[in-house]
């Protein structure tokens, strides 16, 4: 089941490619073929803020003492660390569209400024799951940065916003988003959307079976050391 | 009436630590004095650079010492294992998070006072437009203390704590840092008027962080 689904996301982004690099024609007024940057950038940008918002939903089930369970926070876990290599992705194809197509690698526009923010954000998170703990303890304290975090987004958008419009008019993205809403373009967008989706799906499974691995693991080695303790030093039998 | 109570007992205790140790006094605030010089000497000490950019290099200032804040307030909840000893003592975890928030908010006024007036005196800033300044500093402060707060105790008793803070503060106060400085550049300019937006946007962000906390601070203190 796993196995078709990859390839069927091989699949899909292949189409992509296809697409991306040889059907959809090049953009003078958008950088020339660097335009197909864009078949890359859109898909990474929604991957990135759908692996976020699982990563709030998993927390907030987490958090609810009805459906908490621990394969909810490894979902979180997975979803995030997903979610913060496609931020970066973004980021960084960004930047290098940004160059050719608005001759800066960076520009402190709303979006651009907050999703750097983001990064930082989660990067925070991911750093908060790695300084060990029981796994209850653990669920507990990153479910609630993940909350925080996922909330902090919105105001951080908002102050950027008003400091943009303070500032000066950055109006790139509408402009952008007229473009991309025709014909092959407009078709590979959407191939490509959906394929990275696809990949994410795949991306967290796996990951997120490889966290389940891990806690049990975990599990079978105190296991193992407790017995292995027992019969190295039997407890005293204590006499009635 | 008994929450408000057993926060001021718990405000009241760090601070009074720090009375006594004199840390905050002796550490926090020249550090922030220093940081103040540091940006002077970053900028070559150009008067009309420098006057440009006081209010972010304030707040930037400002933002550096929280860190410290924070740090201190959870370092002393470790030694002696003070923590247990909160957690057992039957107040409140809301009231816990509400004392310790006040004590580093009033830490942080102290702070914002001297660095302020190094401001003043090493970048040539003309004090205008009082209200908004001071309206500005009390919603700032309270959030950056909240916020700093929830993470400290989020953090706390982990391994890497004093790397870790820094990393999960910096980023979630940034609204509090653009806010700030946005307003009190408004002030000023001479033009209190288009700061207001700014006060609200800080204040909004202080309820939220002192709620977030309130809520969060007694599950969290219990676990580590």
């Amino acid at each position: 089941m796993k196995r078709l689904f990859l390839a069927l996301t091989v699949v899909a982004i292949g189409v992509t490619v296809v697409f991306a690099l040889w059907v959809t024609p090049p953009r003078p007024n958008q950088g020339f073929d660097a335009v197909r940057l864009i078949y890359l950038h859109v898909p990474t940008a929604w991957v990135a803020y759908l692996a976020f918002g699982v990563t709030a939903l998993a927390s907030l089930l987490w958090l609810v003492p009805r459906t908490r369970d621990t394969a909810w926070d490894l979902l979180a876990g997975a979803s995030a660390e997903v979610g913060v290599v496609f931020t970066g992705l973004t980021l960084m194809l960004g930047a290098l569209w940004g160059k050719p197509a608005w001759g800066t690698w960076w520009e402190w526009d709303a979006r651009l400024t907050t999703t750097a923010i983001l990064f930082f954000l989660y990067l925070g998170y991911l750093a908060l799951r790695r300084t060990g703990a029981t796994a209850d303890e653990r669920g507990k304290r990153c479910a609630i940065a993940a909350l925080i975090a996922f909330a902090d987004v919105p105001i951080s958008y908002l102050s950027v916003t008003w400091w943009q419009t303070l500032h000066q008019q950055g109006t790139v993205f509408n402009a952008d988003r007229r473009v991309l809403i025709n014909g092959s373009m407009a078709f590979t967008l959407v191939a490509a959307v959906v394929s990275f989706t696809m990949l994410y799906g795949y991306l967290v499974l796996e990951r997120f079976e490889l966290a389940q691995l891990e806690e049990g693991r975990e599990a079978r080695e105190l296991e193992r050391a407790i017995a292995e303790r027992v019969r190295a030093e039997p407890p005293e039998v204590v006499p009635a | 009436m008994s929450f408000l109570r057993d926060a001021l007992l718990v405000a009241g205790k760090d601070l009074r630590i720090e009375r006594r140790s004199r840390v905050a006094l002796q550490q926090i605030i020249p550090f922030g004095a220093i940081v103040v010089m540091l940006f002077a000497f970053a900028l070559d000490s150009d008067r009309t650079l420098l006057h440009q950019a006081a209010p972010g290099l304030f707040w930037a200032a400002v933002l550096l010492a929280v860190l410290l804040a924070v740090g201190r307030s959870f370092s002393i909840e470790e030694a002696n294992r003070a923590r247990d000893g909160l957690r057992l003592s039957g107040l409140d975890g809301g009231s816990i998070f509400l004392g310790k928030a006040a004590a580093v908010a009033i830490e942080l006024f102290l702070l914002e006072l001297i660095v302020g007036a190094a401001v003043v005196v090493l970048y040539d800033v003309t004090v205008r437009g009082v209200v908004v300044l001071v309206c500005t500093a009390v919603a700032a402060t309270i959030g950056l203390a909240a916020t700093g707060t929830v993470y400290g105790v989020l953090a706390g008793g982990l391994r890497a704590r004093e790397t870790l803070v820094p990393l999960l503060v910096l980023p979630a106060v940034t609204p509090v840092m653009l806010g700030a400085t946005r307003s009190f550049q408004a002030a000023l300019a001479g033009t209190p008027g288009d700061a207001w937006p700014w006060v609200q946007l800080l204040t909004a962000f202080a309820v939220l962080a002192v709620t977030a906390g309130t809520v969060a601070f007694g599950p969290l203190l219990e676990e580590a």
